[in-house]
């Protein structure tokens, strides 16, 4: 059963003509300049595929990752045959079915039962198989009541439930499923996943093409990464996806610099740090003052006199960087400039979720630093021994500013650092934890 | 391109479904439903009638009754202009089957065809009802070529819709053009005015290009006059379009790859 390949993919190059302009050129003028011909032959192309080999198994599960536009569906498209490749050969052993646009042949005018008789056709049953399997479809799709009205009067959970219901009792030996089990609710993903099991266990080959990776790390045998219609990685899921994190974890970092830099160089075209009369009012009052404070944008103020010139966030290693994994190590590392001598300054800072929420704020005054002088340049490093915090985008807020309250430099909201982390769990913090039962409480781990 | 044509048999059971969808899918929701496939020619003959006997009276002895001879015209160019018109679309219409599922698109143009022609079959009583009514009936051994000229029409218009349908994708102003061009070819066939005009005569060396003259005309002959005349160019447009319908599939299939993209 889990011999030779059921799918193979050699060499296979997909070039995507762009005919471009084309769409907008008449008919006239093709006629006048006698180009018919030459204006079906395409003018730009776009590599949508390049190269690309693999085999998945017969009876295997096989995943396959990748961003958005790295040629994934083109993959699929060619693997079912709706495209031909433009390079390579594409050989798939048995009967294959793809779920790729469910539903994509429904006439909304006409019942569902004779969608469902059409569809069946298209897919390539016979109009007998359909009559028996009908009664299975309109129970996995959870139509019973709703089977004879047409399907124009349907939910698009009801239409996608019926397209998928028809697709998978086609009863195919290759089952291609490009991102589909976002249909219908928690209670139908789940009946989906028991389909699948219930194909891998029949020994049926399944290509999933998916961005949940758990799914890919929990059902595949193999995985493939695409990027770019380059293949990148194949082999054991865990493997590839965790090349795949780090590609995008880079991708991320570098996007988030990116951010980083725009955000100063917004500030730096305002600069001009006005000594804001109010920031004395807020500093009257030491409560309502970073309260309002954490309400505006991102920005930076303050009278000058001390400046912060450079915010640096490292890992562990004392890499910089802007992407970290929870529970490590970061240095938030400032360089500063004072114009001359001071003795009255507090160094703070501040994370805040994407929401807004303060996750973490502190300063020296609050941790009973006094301030005895500074002086010239200067480096203050905030280090967080394990960044207990939760998966998602933080930002921060540095200041440099009077023990009153009153701001020499104030950078708010500024620099951004995504916190990534394998487990999903949920809130802000993550506190150091583990689990212990009793031993009438059994349970196993699955990620190690 | 000679595997494809295999495959296009296999798909018949496809084409059936489709066709009766489409059938279903048209009068679903109206009251009369399928009753309209008759109801629809059979106004249009009362409407004929009515002008051409009462306020446009006919003055040609040989076309009488003239919504009867009107109507033997008529009914197959209905059936052709409609399948033009329907599916130069057909492929753009459907571009969710051709993109995502695997799918012959020939076969979209030519349940178009089908469709129609069984519109035209609906309509067939009614101007045989309307036959015996005015006490005119065809002559019996016209009346044989009648599945011939039915026959003929089919092939040269699935040669027709293919290409109509295959350039349509890329070109997508000739929805529009097909339109103003039908009415066009409607006046230049012979079908509200009979062929043996001086009008026609004097013209016959254009008349003779015209593919649908040399269908009309033997759909007159075969129902409404008492000769038929020409068998042979009717066959020679048989085995044109034999030919036409290889040369168009074949263009079909090369541009078939393109549609996925295009579409």
């Amino acid at each position: 059963m889990t011999t030779g390949a059921a799918i193979e993919l050699s060499h296979v190059t997909k070039v995507y003509r762009r005919f471009s302009g084309k769409q907008f050129a008449t008919l006239k003028s093709a006629l006048l300049q006698r180009s018919i011909l030459r204006d079906l032959q395409p003018k730009e192309t776009f590599l949508a595929l390049d190269d690309v080999s693999f085999t998945v198994p017969k009876g295997s599960t096989f995943g396959v990752i990748g961003r958005n536009g790295s040629g994934k569906s083109t993959a699929l498209k060619v693997i079912a045959g709706i495209t031909k490749p433009t390079g390579g050969s594409v050989a798939v052993q048995g009967r294959i079915s793809a779920l790729i646009e469910l539903g994509a042949g429904f006439h909304p005018e006409i019942s569902g039962r004779e969608n469902v008789f059409i569809n069946g056709i298209m897919l390539g049953l016979t109009k007998r198989e359909i009559h028996e399997r009908f009664d299975e479809i309109v129970e996995f799709a959870e139509l019973k009541d709703f089977i004879d009205a047409p399907v124009k009067t349907y939910s698009s959970g009801m239409y996608m439930r019926l397209g998928f219901a028809v697709a998978i009792h086609v009863n195919p030996d290759v089952l291609l499923v490009d991102e589909v089990l976002a249909v219908g609710d928690e209670g139908f993903t789940h009946k989906c996943l028991d389909k699948f099991s219930e194909f891998k266990r029949r020994g049926k080959t399944i290509l999933l093409v998916t961005h949940s990776l758990g799914l890919v790390e929990r059902f595949c045998d193999d995985a493939v990464w695409l990027d770019h219609g380059q293949k990148l990685a194949e082999g054991d899921p865990k493997r590839v996806i965790g090349a795949y994190l780090i590609n995008v974890e880079s991708a991320e970092e570098g996007y988030l610099a990116e951010t980083d830099a725009r955000a100063q160089e917004e500030v730096a075209v305002v600069e001009a740090p006005p000594a804001a009369p109010d920031a004395g009012a807020d500093a009257a009052g030491p409560d309502s003052g970073p309260q309002n404070m954490f309400q505006a944008n991102e920005g930076r103020w303050g009278s000058g006199g001390v400046a912060i010139t450079g915010v640096t966030l490292r890992d562990a290693a004392g890499e910089a960087g802007h992407v970290f994994q929870s529970g490590e190590a970061m240095t938030v590392e400032l360089a500063l400039k004072a114009e001359r001598p001071c003795d009255d300054f507090v160094f703070g800072i501040a994370m805040f979720n994407t929401d807004g929420t303060c996750v973490y704020g502190t300063n020296t005054d609050i941790e009973k630093y006094d301030a005895d002088e500074l002086s010239g340049e200067a480096a203050v490093r905030f280090v967080i021994e394990a960044l207990d915090l939760v998966e998602g985008t933080y930002k921060l807020d540095v200041a440099v500013h009077k023990k009153d309250g009153a701001p020499y430099d104030y950078h708010r909201l500024l620099y951004t650092f995504r916190v990534k982390s394998r487990t999903k769990d949920a809130g802000l913090y993550r506190p150091r934890h583990h689990w212990e039962f009793s031993p009438t409480a059994r349970l196993t781990r699955t990620d190690e | 391109m000679w595997h494809n044509l295999a495959q296009l048999v296999r798909y018949r059971g496809l084409i059936q479904s489709l066709v009766a969808r489409e059938l279903k899918a048209r009068y679903r929701g109206s009251v009369l439903g399928y009753f309209w496939s008759f109801v629809n020619p059979l106004l249009l003959l009362g409407i004929y009638t009515f002008v051409f006997s009462t306020i446009m009276k006919n003055s040609e002895p040989r076309t009488e009754p003239y919504a009867v001879f009107m109507f033997c015209g008529i009914l197959p160019w209905t059936w052709f202009a409609s399948s033009m018109l329907e599916a130069s679309n057909s492929l753009i219409a459907g571009g969710n089957l051709i993109k995502k599922v695997l799918f012959p698109a020939e076969v979209l143009p030519i349940v178009s065809v089908l469709a129609n022609m069984v519109h035209f079959f609906f309509g067939l009583p009614i101007l045989f009802g309307f036959m015996i009514a005015r006490g005119h009936l065809p002559h019996f051994p016209g009346v044989l070529w009648f599945p011939v000229i039915v026959l003929v029409q089919l092939v040269f218009t699935v040669a027709c819709v293919l290409v109509l349908s295959a350039l349509t994708v890329h070109f997508r102003d000739l929805r529009d053009l097909l339109a103003n061009l039908i009415t066009l070819w409607f006046f230049a066939t012979p079908i509200i005015y009979p062929y043996f005009l001086d009008g026609v005569k004097n013209y016959i060396g254009y008349f003779k290009w015209n593919p649908m003259y040399h269908l009309i005309v033997p759909y007159q002959e075969s129902l409404f006059f008492d000769t038929f005349g020409h068998a042979r160019s009717l066959l020679i447009l048989g085995g044109a379009s034999v030919v036409f319908f290889l040369a168009a599939y074949w263009l079909f299939d090369r541009l078939r790859d393109s549609f996925a993209e295009v579409v």
